[in-house]
């Protein structure tokens, strides 16, 4: 009898726990949807023409497929050219940041110096302060020597902004490699600048990554700085771009969803095969601080 | 070695970079925004001193509405708190538990991070299209066609429609934030509850929560600072519009400097930014460590 009864128990537990899990998955699946909606409508009115976007078939698969809307996106809107603008920019900036940051994480790990605390400190309130804030007086700056619409003038403001999480990931990283290293390369000879890049640069490759895909994505999404330092059509980046060409096409859809289909399908397509890298570059940026 | 290592001139040497970077381009332009918050001044013509009459305007000129920037902001920031992040974080502790399914679920939550706001924003103008944005489609294809909108022209509906993607876009950000503190929660902490009979919520309850306060103080943090900083997708949105129902701070700033040319104003908003970051920052810490004690 007692027997019988802890079944029953068992069982509505089982059952109440199964309910309980397909709640969970269907929660789980919605807010999956919601996520990859908006990106799969992106594809699809990338390659639909007017007609279709607007009523006849608003949200299916195009039912022509209409390249022309990439070439049209290219061509007039200059899609190739913004494209261009933002890698060179992404990685003049990733390749600046990464060299001043591993430098100084050299000189505030290794070096022996009184007031490396302190510098160390002042490097990392960079992770609070605003970028806004700085906005003005780097236009004016840039406006005097006649840096404004050029590719430098975004690189080092960016590289500049990039810097301390870049200090903060290779610092972690850097404490990490036994000093044993230094001292078997000193006694070999080698000097301080010896150490620095025969041994302590190539070890630091997965940070170097971690940083490279970090700072990559803050370039290649900025809006605010570029879109008042860059005023000449020839050099803007894609954000800036996307917003000019939306501006032109008010009524042709097709055209803009190719454009954002082009300004995001890189990083997509990176993300696909570098998932796991790519999130803990975001986790080592924050947790970490 | 010691010796070598304390080498003044390689000290310098390799500091330099980062220090010219870091100073030029964010600690000098912070002191001259502070020092130009204290002037009238177009840009062009002379910088006059008037003391603190900017800041004195800002609060009390109704025309200039930062009061109701400030407001606006400060509401996202609230939303961010208390809905934005316990849905993060009932994601985070779902997918964390170790579910069927866990890496694509991760994957495709952390999708909208990484796209730039500006596609973002592009895509929700398309949606929130008063004609042929998928959300009236969707609304009249239902038969309720008095709820379809003009949702960012409107100025009781372009607050919260400029809001939801905002919140949307960075749930995976901070889900991913958890998701990565809760991975860390040591096996035999969470096993050892379970043979004392504690249920899952128990677990999350009383181990789980308590054990990830950090990345929690993190996350707040940010969904804070975040929210007073926010720009990009309002800028592409409504910036500010209609009728100043959806400016924040920062869209005010830009305003103030490139519309205006009120450069001194301008400026007496990013200094109020960064202290109001700092501040919120400070304050969460504060909250966070009493916790503990």
């Amino acid at each position: 009898m007692g027997q019988t009864l802890n079944d029953r128990n068992l069982s509505a537990k089982v059952r109440r726990y199964k309910a309980q899990n397909a709640a969970i998955y269907t929660a789980l699946i919605i807010w999956a949807v919601i996520n990859i909606f908006p990106i799969y409508w992106m594809f699809t009115f990338s390659l639909k023409d007017n007609t279709e976007i607007f009523g006849a078939n608003v949200a299916g698969l195009p039912q022509h497929w209409l390249w022309s809307n990439y070439s049209r996106a290219l061509a007039t809107g200059q899609m190739g050219r913004y494209f261009l603008n933002s890698l060179i920019i992404a990685v003049a900036t990733i390749i600046i940041t990464l060299l001043a940051a591993v430098m100084a994480t050299y000189a505030l790990t290794r070096l022996v110096w009184k007031r490396r605390k302190t510098i160390n400190k002042m490097f990392m309130l960079g992770l609070t302060i605003p970028i806004h804030a700085a906005l003005l007086p780097i236009y004016i700056t840039l406006s005097r020597t006649k840096m404004l619409n050029t590719y430098l003038g975004l690189i080092i403001p960016y590289s500049a902004f990039s810097l301390s999480m870049a200090i903060l990931v290779c610092t972690s990283f850097m404490n990490d490699l036994p000093r044993e290293l230094d001292e078997a390369a000193c006694i070999d000879g080698c000097g301080t600048w010896g150490i620095f890049f025969k041994i302590i640069l190539p070890l630091m490759k997965p940070a170097t990554a971690t940083v490279g895909i970090y700072t990559f994505l803050q370039c290649w999404n900025e809006l605010m700085f570029a879109n008042i330092f860059m005023s000449k059509d020839a050099l803007k980046t894609l954000p800036v771009g996307i917003q000019a060409l939306a501006g032109q096409y008010t009524t042709d859809w097709g055209p803009i969803g190719a454009a954002l289909v082009v300004a995001t399908f890189p990083t997509l397509l990176v993300y696909v095969f570098l998932s796991r890298k790519i999130q803990e570059s975001f986790i080592a940026g924050a947790v970490k601080g | 070695m010691k010796k070598m290592y304390s080498n003044k001139l390689n000290i310098f040497l390799f500091l330099v970079p980062g220090l010219i970077l870091f100073v030029g381009v964010l600690v000098a332009p912070i002191i001259a925004s502070g020092y130009f918050s204290f002037f009238d001044w177009n840009g062009i013509g002379e910088k006059v001193f008037i003391g603190f009459k900017n800041y004195k305007e800002l609060f009390t000129s109704k025309p200039i509405g930062f009061l109701r920037a400030l407001k606006n902001s400060l509401l996202l920031a609230g939303l961010s708190v208390c809905i934005q992040l316990p849905f993060c974080l009932w994601l985070a502790l779902k997918l964390g538990k170790g579910i069927k399914g866990e890496r694509f679920f991760l994957s495709v939550y952390f999708m909208p991070v990484l796209i730039s706001t500006v596609v973002i924003g592009q895509l929700w103008l398309k949606i929130y299209n008063p004609d042929y944005g998928i959300l009236n489609v969707l609304l009249r294809a239902v038969g309720l066609d008095s709820w379809a909108k003009i949702w960012l022209g409107t100025k009781e509906t372009a607050l919260g429609a400029v809001f939801i993607p905002t919140l949307w876009q960075y749930v995976g950000y901070h889900m991913l934030l958890m998701y990565a503190g809760i991975k860390s929660v040591p096996k035999d902490l969470r096993e050892a509850a379970m043979l004392d009979g504690a249920t899952d919520s128990q677990v999350n309850w009383f181990i789980v929560i308590p054990y990830i306060k950090p990345v929690l103080r993190v996350s707040v943090i940010f969904a804070i600072t975040g929210s007073l900083k926010s720009f990009d997708l309002i800028y592409v949105l409504t910036n500010g519009g209609p009728l100043h129902s959806t400016e924040v701070p920062s869209t005010l700033m830009i305003n103030m400097l490139f519309l205006r040319n009120r450069y001194g104003m301008g400026s007496t908003i990013a200094v109020l930014l960064i202290f109001l970051c700092f501040g919120f920052a400070l304050l969460v810490g504060l909250i966070f460590k009493e916790e503990e004690d």
